[in-house]
């Protein structure tokens, strides 16, 4: 599938921010540990406000941005809308949730219940978000059990890192209970996306140019002898992406180190005295490589996703 | 709308939108088929164009060019105003003129011409529809030196066809779609019956008929085939003579047949060095003569009421033998040469492939025989309860004729149809009519030394059928008298001239320097020509002496920013197909089928938006500016100052026979022949822009010998005696071009002509090794390379459309996969193709279907930079390419230094076929992506507009509806 | 509603396709984008229409457009014994259509009525997600207009007052000169349509994917009649030699000595 700039940046920042919210809301709910206001008031506005900016690159890759609010119409069946609904309700428990530290109020009971509707409306969008992707039939590497986790755990990974940050900027402070929780979902991250790999390198999809074609058997393979054009069509500027393997064995190398290993590393030191560069920069350092990483991840998650209508385009298998 | 974002909003469809403000039939011209159209319009733009149920040829169907009518019509490539070159050829530079500048001086320079010399004029057109005025109008003017594409195109088959059965395959007939049971394509991949074909194939299939397609690629209807037979280029000769041997050492043929429809029994003189030798006995009157069995005595061959011998020696009135020409024919084709088993490898194939089918043929033509209850009365008046049918029919096209042997295997194929018994019988070949005329038809060219005379016509037109050497158009000398040398000893009967070499002879100055060329819709800059870097050089080399143009003026008349406009001193912008009178004639290429006779016109149904006008109505001004006597009355006046549809209607070339049919006479009730009537066009437009006239079902079959046809064919104006026509299994023609070459007669060939008479010029079929195959190192050039019609695209005009150039942007040239992992060739790969003419650049498509030893690639896709108004970077550019970089126009030099065109000898078709390459793969740094050869870029014109890049047709139609 | 109708009738017309005799001319396509240009979801933009808009590396793609319908072109098997098939796609109007149900806003919707799968031009927000849940390739996204256009089954000809009732059928249908294309409900065992799938063995396309496409295609066949396997030699002189063995002649021109034949 053709890596989108915009969906790639939606669904990385989408995910972050409402990592991080999830979080946030969790610490609070559950208390975790006491957070500071101003922390929490500024941690939560810029989640919302990444959440905001990865949902409006989003409608960019639309054709008609300013039809956008139909998208919550179809609740019912789509997705998308799910994704649609759950993201602008969010914004509601997410908003008092983020107030709520600037106007402390008396009644702990509806923070609560803000806390757990911000938690689950977050953690709902992302679920959406990858179930889009999670099931669609036509994409055998998307159409895994194992995208709606990784979404998710990435997008609480990238999250963490980014409230760690802060906490060290706003706060000065240091959780080493944030920190541990993120090296436990990098490696968590790391591990389901090297599962994931070996997955979808394994297995083969049902679909090839024999049954997309109806043609051929077991000994008569079908073949593509000429495109219906012979300039391309959307489908194969859409679908037509393909990577070479070296290239992707090279990439997913990448997505390891910079996603999951360096990160893990780099926010351990951060809870060692020893520490030679200020937690900061170490922090900084972790969400650069954490969100490349998942650049990278999302890339290939599109890059290495085979659509079965390019066996109509001359792809000999998906 | 509702703006609640949680509402399903349901779209309400419009279900029944008009369709138009108006509907108009017409005739499509997006290719040479000639269907019946039907064209919506609505806002003043062309909503939609389908076909016309009523119509005879497509019955409602359309092709993928037809479907893109309204791209055509809007093409930003249409030319707009008649222009005069200022700069040097090739330039493109021009200045736009008026129309009236733009006549006077044609009229100068053509009254010039024909005061001095007539035939310094050549007036050739390519992409022909209106032959019937052309030509009529060259022998008014009085040049011999005209022709329409068929000599490049496929005269072979033409000719071949008309000597041998009075019609042929091409348009002249079509298989017996409803009956046939086994079908044969020899080397079509789509031919002129575009949508007929089409249609009959998927009737023919669903019918549970069986399919074979001979053909060194599988693709198209070779794809759909229940067998195909990729037989190596150039050897279907063998393939056929190899089936008739199989037949006839098994006596699986219709003597019956035979005899009566053919002149199998007709004696031959058999008399080795006299002047008749191998010629027809005949009786004083001329009347071939006939062994009679019943009485052992010498006949009249056309009597009816002997019992012919078919095989033996008989003594003739002066004593010399003679010997029935099927015995000739008989023991030529059982010779042990003709043995699958010997054929078999020259054709690439099994020997049990040529067994099978001929065995096949065989069980269906005589097991499964087919028998109509229709009654119907043979030429003598004898009654027959019913038709009997041999279900095998054949059909074939360029893959047979464009060879330099194609005229011998398409007579071969014919000898098959006939011995079988197959041709005009149900479930086999049928004529359309005209078709049968006498093989061959009895018209003989015009252009005789003393036929060609300042200021006044020729006696006759310039095309015809010549029976022996007397008709050919030689000088004393036996030089030709027309530039492209038709109709002379380099090719006698070469029915349809020899446009192909045109240029080349007119460069030469040989036979002599012509003054001006005139042409009409032929790229022959281009696609048509058969070597484009020879041809653009011919075009713009100048006289070292006088410092003029070795070919002195060019006129044209293109609707089109094609690649020969920059070539021309005087362009003449022609209308689209929607926008002008035309008349598809019995008198040019018809479009009748074997049920009936039709003709039809087209109408105008958009005004030209541009200063343009028909080629049609330019011509006939012309004729009248200068005075041919045709096109001007007494008075000096216009004789059709109303132009084309004055002429459609009132132009008689016999009494009653106008260039169209139907609604003839007072009234219009007179079909084919009566006086002209003044409401014919209006007549037309009523009946959906065509006439056709159903034949009886008794007169159907057997059209060369069937009473009822021949008395109706006679009535209608097609034929003009209702006699028995007589298919020529020996063709007597040939054999008296070979007794001159031989020594004979007073009229003889040059010497230098006389071996390749001789040889070639064989009464009964025979096989050679294509030209160019039999002259180069077979080594050096081990493969074929063709072309094929592509079924989305015609010729090089397609590619100006914004629809049809998405389908074929560029071509590749397609190979064997297997032969390319010998040579080490991959997909994609670019390769330089090399012929002994020259080397071009292309990138490599690797295929299953296709004979080993053959390349191919789609034909007239590339084009140069510039032309047709597309950018200078279009893929039709970069990445297209033409085989006819590396075709030869000539053969290699004889030891006398003289090198004959590339062509049939007979005939003089072009050989486009007979190429030879060598495939290389191009190394990495050569290796690139673009084609070669690139010629200069194509200056864009003033006037053309460059198109707009995002096209949104049809947004117009919709919006203003609501 | 995008969620599939739940008042589906039982009318379910779609295309029947004949692999067996189409010759891949591609009238389907161009006829298609004809009618079309000016139909329901006009119009059917194209780019780069004369070219000289560079792409990729400074190459020029050549024009290219939205069309509802094309036509592939495959290779079965290997070698000599391979087949060319012409293979034309467009879409199958599903009926179980994920491109619908992915649809966030109901732009994409299958009518109860008939079964057609449509876009609605005015709600579509171009998100191009029913083009990924669409296994066929039969979706086509106009970036000029911003929104997802699909093969409409000519809705605005087929049922069309306007024209006569015989032309009320899809364009594709009406121009394929080979007849190798067929319009009908395919909900009906009863109508020409079913029946044909019936009798030639129609198939659906990628059926492990549970789209349940409506539009069928009939496979090529086999060969009509083949080696005449009548026990007899494969050459017919072979056979005429052990018919005739006494009498050696048969192979010779002698044989038509004796032949009577009248004219
Ligand atoms: N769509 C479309 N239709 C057209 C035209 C067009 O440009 N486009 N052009 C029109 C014109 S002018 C013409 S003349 C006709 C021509 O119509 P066709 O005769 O069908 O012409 P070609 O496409 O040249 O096809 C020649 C076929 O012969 C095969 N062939 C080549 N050499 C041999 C051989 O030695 N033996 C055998 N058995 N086969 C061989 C080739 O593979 C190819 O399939 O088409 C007309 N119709
Ligand atoms: N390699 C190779 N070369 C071949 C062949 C082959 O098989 N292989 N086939 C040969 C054959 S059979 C043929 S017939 C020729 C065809 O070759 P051409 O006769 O050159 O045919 P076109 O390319 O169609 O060019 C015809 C010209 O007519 C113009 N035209 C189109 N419509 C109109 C109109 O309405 N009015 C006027 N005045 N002009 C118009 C076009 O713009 C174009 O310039 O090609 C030959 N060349
Ligand atoms: S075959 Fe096609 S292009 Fe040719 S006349 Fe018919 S519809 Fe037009
Ligand atoms: S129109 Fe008919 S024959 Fe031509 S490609 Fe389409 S389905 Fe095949
Ligand atoms: S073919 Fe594709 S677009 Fe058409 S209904 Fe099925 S899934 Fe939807
Ligand atoms: S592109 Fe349009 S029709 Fe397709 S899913 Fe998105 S909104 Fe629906
Ligand atoms: S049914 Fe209509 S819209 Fe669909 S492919 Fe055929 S012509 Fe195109
Ligand atoms: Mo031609």
């Amino acid at each position: 599938m053709h890596p989108a700039l915009s969906v790639i940046i939606f669904t990385s920042l989408s995910g972050a921010g409402y990592g991080s919210l999830a979080i946030l809301a969790a610490v609070k709910y559950f208390d975790f540990f006491t957070l500071n206001p101003l922390y929490g008031f500024f941690s939560s506005a810029i989640s919302l406000l990444i959440v905001t900016v990865g949902l409006i690159s989003s409608t960019t890759h639309l054709g008609h941005p300013r039809r956008a609010w139909r998208a919550l119409s179809q609740w019912r069946s789509s997705w998308l809308s799910r994704e649609g609904v759950f993201a602008v309700l969010s914004y509601l428990p997410a908003g008092v949730f983020c107030v709520s530290f600037l106007i402390p109020t008396p009644f702990n009971s509806i923070i609560d219940i803000i806390c757990l509707l911000t938690i689950a409306f977050s953690l709902a969008t992302v679920f959406c978000t990858a179930k889009i992707y999670a099931s669609l039939k036509t994409i055998r590497q998307w159409n895994h059990l194992l995208v709606v986790p990784v979404y998710l755990i990435i997008g609480l990974f990238d999250g963490a890192i980014f409230l760690v940050v802060l906490l060290t900027i706003i706060d000065g402070l240091q959780f080493f209970q944030l920190n541990y929780f993120i090296i436990f979902l990098g490696a968590v991250a790391g591990l389901a996306k090297i599962l994931y790999w070996w997955s979808i390198d394994s297995t083969q999809s049902q679909s090839s140019t024999s049954t997309a074609t109806g043609l051929g058997s077991s000994n008569k393979s079908v073949s593509m002898l000429d495109a219906p054009t012979t300039s391309e069509t959307f489908i194969m500027r859409e679908m037509g992406f393909a990577i070479a393997r070296k290239h992707s064995r090279r990439l997913r190398l990448i997505t390891i180190l910079t996603l999951s290993i360096i990160p893990i590393i780099i926010i351990f030191l951060m809870t060692q005295p020893i520490a030679l560069v200020s937690p900061l920069v170490l922090g900084i350092i972790a969400i650069v490589f954490s969100y490349f990483g998942t650049i990278i991840e999302r890339w290939l998650f599109f890059a290495e996703a085979k659509h079965v209508a390019m066996l109509y385009y001359g792809a000999s298998k998906v | 709308m509702s703006i609640n974002p949680f509402a399903t909003v349901q779209e309400k469809v419009e279900k029944s939108p008009k369709v138009s403000d108006e509907v108009k039939y017409t005739t499509c011209y997006m290719c040479a088929c000639r269907c019946g159209i039907k064209v919506h319009l609505k806002n003043e733009e062309i909503r939609y164009i389908e076909g016309n149920r009523n119509h005879p040829v497509n019955k409602g169907v359309l092709c993928a060019k037809g479907s893109a009518g309204i791209m055509q019509h809007y093409s930003p490539a249409r030319l707009t105003k008649p222009l005069k070159r200022i700069g040097e050829r090739g330039s493109g530079e021009f200045k736009e003129i008026e129309w009236d500048e733009a006549l006077q001086l044609a009229t100068s320079w053509l009254s010039n011409i024909r005061e001095t010399d007539p035939k310094k004029l050549a007036f050739f057109t390519g992409r022909d529809q209106s032959q019937g005025l052309t030509g009529f109008w060259a022998s008014q003017f009085g040049t011999p030196n005209h022709a329409a594409h068929g000599g490049f195109c496929s005269v072979n088959m033409a000719a071949a066809g008309l000597y041998t059965i009075g019609g042929s395959f091409w348009e002249f007939g079509e298989p017996d779609w409803e009956h046939t049971k086994y079908f044969i394509m020899f080397g079509v991949a789509e031919d002129h019956d575009s949508n007929p074909i089409k249609m009959g194939l998927g009737k023919l299939k669903t019918r549970g008929a069986k399919f074979v397609s001979v053909n060194p690629i599988k693709t198209g209807y070779s794809a759909i085939a229940d067998q195909w037979i990729g037989i190596r280029p150039g050897t279907d000769g063998l393939l056929v003579l190899s089936v008739i041997h199989e037949l006839l050492k098994s006596n699986q043929i219709d003597l019956g047949y035979l005899v009566r429809y053919t002149n199998a029994p007709w004696l031959v003189i058999q008399d080795e060095g006299a002047p008749d030798h191998g010629l027809f006995a005949r009786d004083d009157e001329g009347s071939p003569l006939s062994w009679n069995k019943a009485n052992d005595t010498i006949a009249p061959a056309l009597a009816t009421d002997i019992t012919p011998a078919i095989v033996g020696s008989y003594e003739l009135p002066d004593g010399r033998n003679a010997v029935p020409a099927f015995q000739l024919l008989a023991e030529r084709y059982m010779a042990d040469e003709y043995k699958p088993e010997n054929v078999a490898p020259k054709c690439g194939l099994k020997a049990d492939i040529i067994k099978k089918l001929a065995k096949e043929i065989a069980h269906v033509a005589f097991q499964e025989e087919l028998k109509l209850d229709v009654e119907w009365t043979d030429w003598t008046g004898r009654k027959h309860k019913s038709m009997i049918g041999r279900p095998v029919s054949m059909h074939a096209m360029r893959g047979i004729s464009a060879h330099s042997n194609g005229f011998h295997t398409c007579r071969a194929l014919h000898i098959l149809q006939i011995l079988l018994g197959s041709i005009d019988a149900p479930g086999g070949f049928r004529y359309k009519p005209p078709f049968p005329k006498p093989a061959p038809p009895p018209l003989k060219p015009a252009g005789k030394v003393d036929q060609i005379n300042p200021n006044s016509p020729m006696p006759g037109p310039p095309l015809g059928f010549p029976m022996g050497p007397e008709d050919l158009l030689v000088d004393e000398n036996g030089d030709p008298t027309r530039i492209d040398k038709a109709f002379s000893w380099e090719a006698p009967i070469s029915a349809h001239g020899v446009m192909h070499m045109v240029l080349n002879n007119a460069w030469k100055g040989d036979p002599y320097e012509v003054d001006t060329i005139f042409m009409y819709m032929a790229n022959m800059s281009w696609n048509s020509s058969m070597n484009i870097p020879d041809t653009l050089r011919m075009l713009t080399d100048k006289n070292n002496e006088t410092g003029e143009y070795q070919i002195p003026r060019i006129i044209y008349s293109d609707a089109f920013y094609s690649e020969m406009i920059p070539y021309c001193d005087l362009v003449l912008p022609d209308t689209t197909y929607l926008e002008r009178w035309d008349c598809i004639s019995l008198l040019d290429r018809p479009i009748c089928d074997a049920d009936g006779v039709a003709d039809s016109i087209r109408q105008p149904i958009l005004k030209p938006d541009r200063d343009v006008r028909p080629f049609q109505d330019v011509l006939i001004e012309l004729g009248s500016r200068l005075k041919l006597p045709a096109f001007t009355n007494e008075d000096g006046n216009a004789k059709y100052p109303g132009g084309y549809p004055d002429y459609i209607v009132n132009h008689e070339r016999a009494p009653g026979i106008g260039p169209l049919a139907g609604f003839r006479g007072e009234g219009g009730n007179s079909e084919g022949k009566g006086s002209p009537n003044p409401r014919q066009l209006e007549q037309y437009v009523e009946n959906q822009c065509f006439w056709r006239h159903e034949f009886e079902p008794t007169e159907k079959y057997f059209k060369h010998s069937n009473k009822a046809y021949l008395d109706k064919a006679v009535k209608l104006g097609l034929i003009s005696a209702p006699n028995q026509i007589i298919l020529q299994l020996y063709l007597e023609p040939l054999q008296k071009f070979r007794l001159a070459a031989e020594g004979h007669g007073s009229i003889q060939p040059p010497d230098q002509h006389r071996e390749r008479i001789k040889k070639y010029f064989d009464p009964l079929p025979i096989y050679y090794t294509p030209f160019e195959e039999a002259a180069i190192d077979a080594k050096e050039f081990p493969m074929h390379a063709l072309t094929q019609r592509p079924m989305a695209m015609y010729h090089s005009w397609g590619s100006q459309n914004a629809w049809l150039r998405q389908i074929h942007g560029f071509n590749k040239l397609y190979m064997s996969r297997i032969k390319a992992e010998k040579l080490n060739i991959e997909n994609g790969d670019w390769v330089f193709v090399k012929s002994s003419e020259g080397r071009l650049k292309a990138q490599i498509q690797l295929m299953e279907g296709v004979n080993e030893d053959t390349v191919w690639t789609w034909n007239a896709i590339g084009k140069r930079r510039g032309a047709w108004n597309l950018s200078d970077n279009a893929p039709e550019a970069t990445k297209g390419f033409l085989l006819n970089h590396i075709i030869s126009q000539l053969l290699p030099e004889k030891p006398n230094g003289y090198r004959y065109a590339n062509a049939d000898p007979i005939t003089g078709q072009a050989a486009w076929f007979d190429l030879r390459v060598s495939i290389e793969k191009a190394e990495p740094e050569q290796a690139g992506v673009v084609s070669e050869p690139q010629f200069d870029t194509i200056k864009p014109m003033s006037t053309v507009k460059r198109g707009n890049n995002v096209l949104r047709y049809g947004e117009k139609v919709k919006t203003k509806d609501d | 509603m995008t969620s599939l109708p739940t008042n589906q009738t039982n009318k379910k017309l779609g295309l029947v396709i004949d692999l067996d005799i189409c010759v891949g001319c591609h009238a389907c396509a161009v006829n298609c984008k004809e009618w079309n240009a000016g139909g329901h979801s006009a119009p059917m933009t194209d780019w780069n229409t004369y070219s000289g808009t560079e792409t990729k590396n400074g190459e020029d793609s050549g024009a290219w457009g939205v069309w509802f319908n094309r036509v592939h072109t495959f290779e079965v098997g290997k070698g000599q014994e391979s087949k060319t098939v012409y293979f034309p796609r467009s879409c199958l109007h599903c009926d179980e259509p994920a491109c619908v149900t992915v649809c966030p806003t109901g732009a994409s919707y299958k009518r109860e009525e008939d079964g057609i799968v449509l876009v609605n031009p005015d709600t579509c927000i171009g998100c191009k997600l029913c083009s990924w849940a669409c296994p066929y390739g039969a979706r086509e996204y106009d970036e000029t207009d911003g929104v997802m256009k699909k093969c409409t089954l000519c809705i605005d000809k087929i049922y069309n007052e306007n024209l006569d009732e015989i032309d009320r059928i899809p364009a594709c249908v009406a121009t394929c000169p080979a007849g190798a294309r067929s319009f009908g409900d395919l909900g009906d065992p009863n109508s020409d349509v079913s029946r044909l799938v019936e009798d030639r063995g129609g198939y659906d396309l990628m059926p492990e994917l549970d789209y349940r496409p409506v539009n069928k295609y009939l496979p090529p066949r086999e060969p009509q009649i083949n080696v005449l396997d009548d026990g007899q030699p494969l050459s017919l002189v072979s056979m005429a030699d052990n018919a005739n063995q006494t009498e050696p002649s048969n192979n010779s021109i002698l044989k038509w000595v004796d032949t009577i034949l009248s004219r």
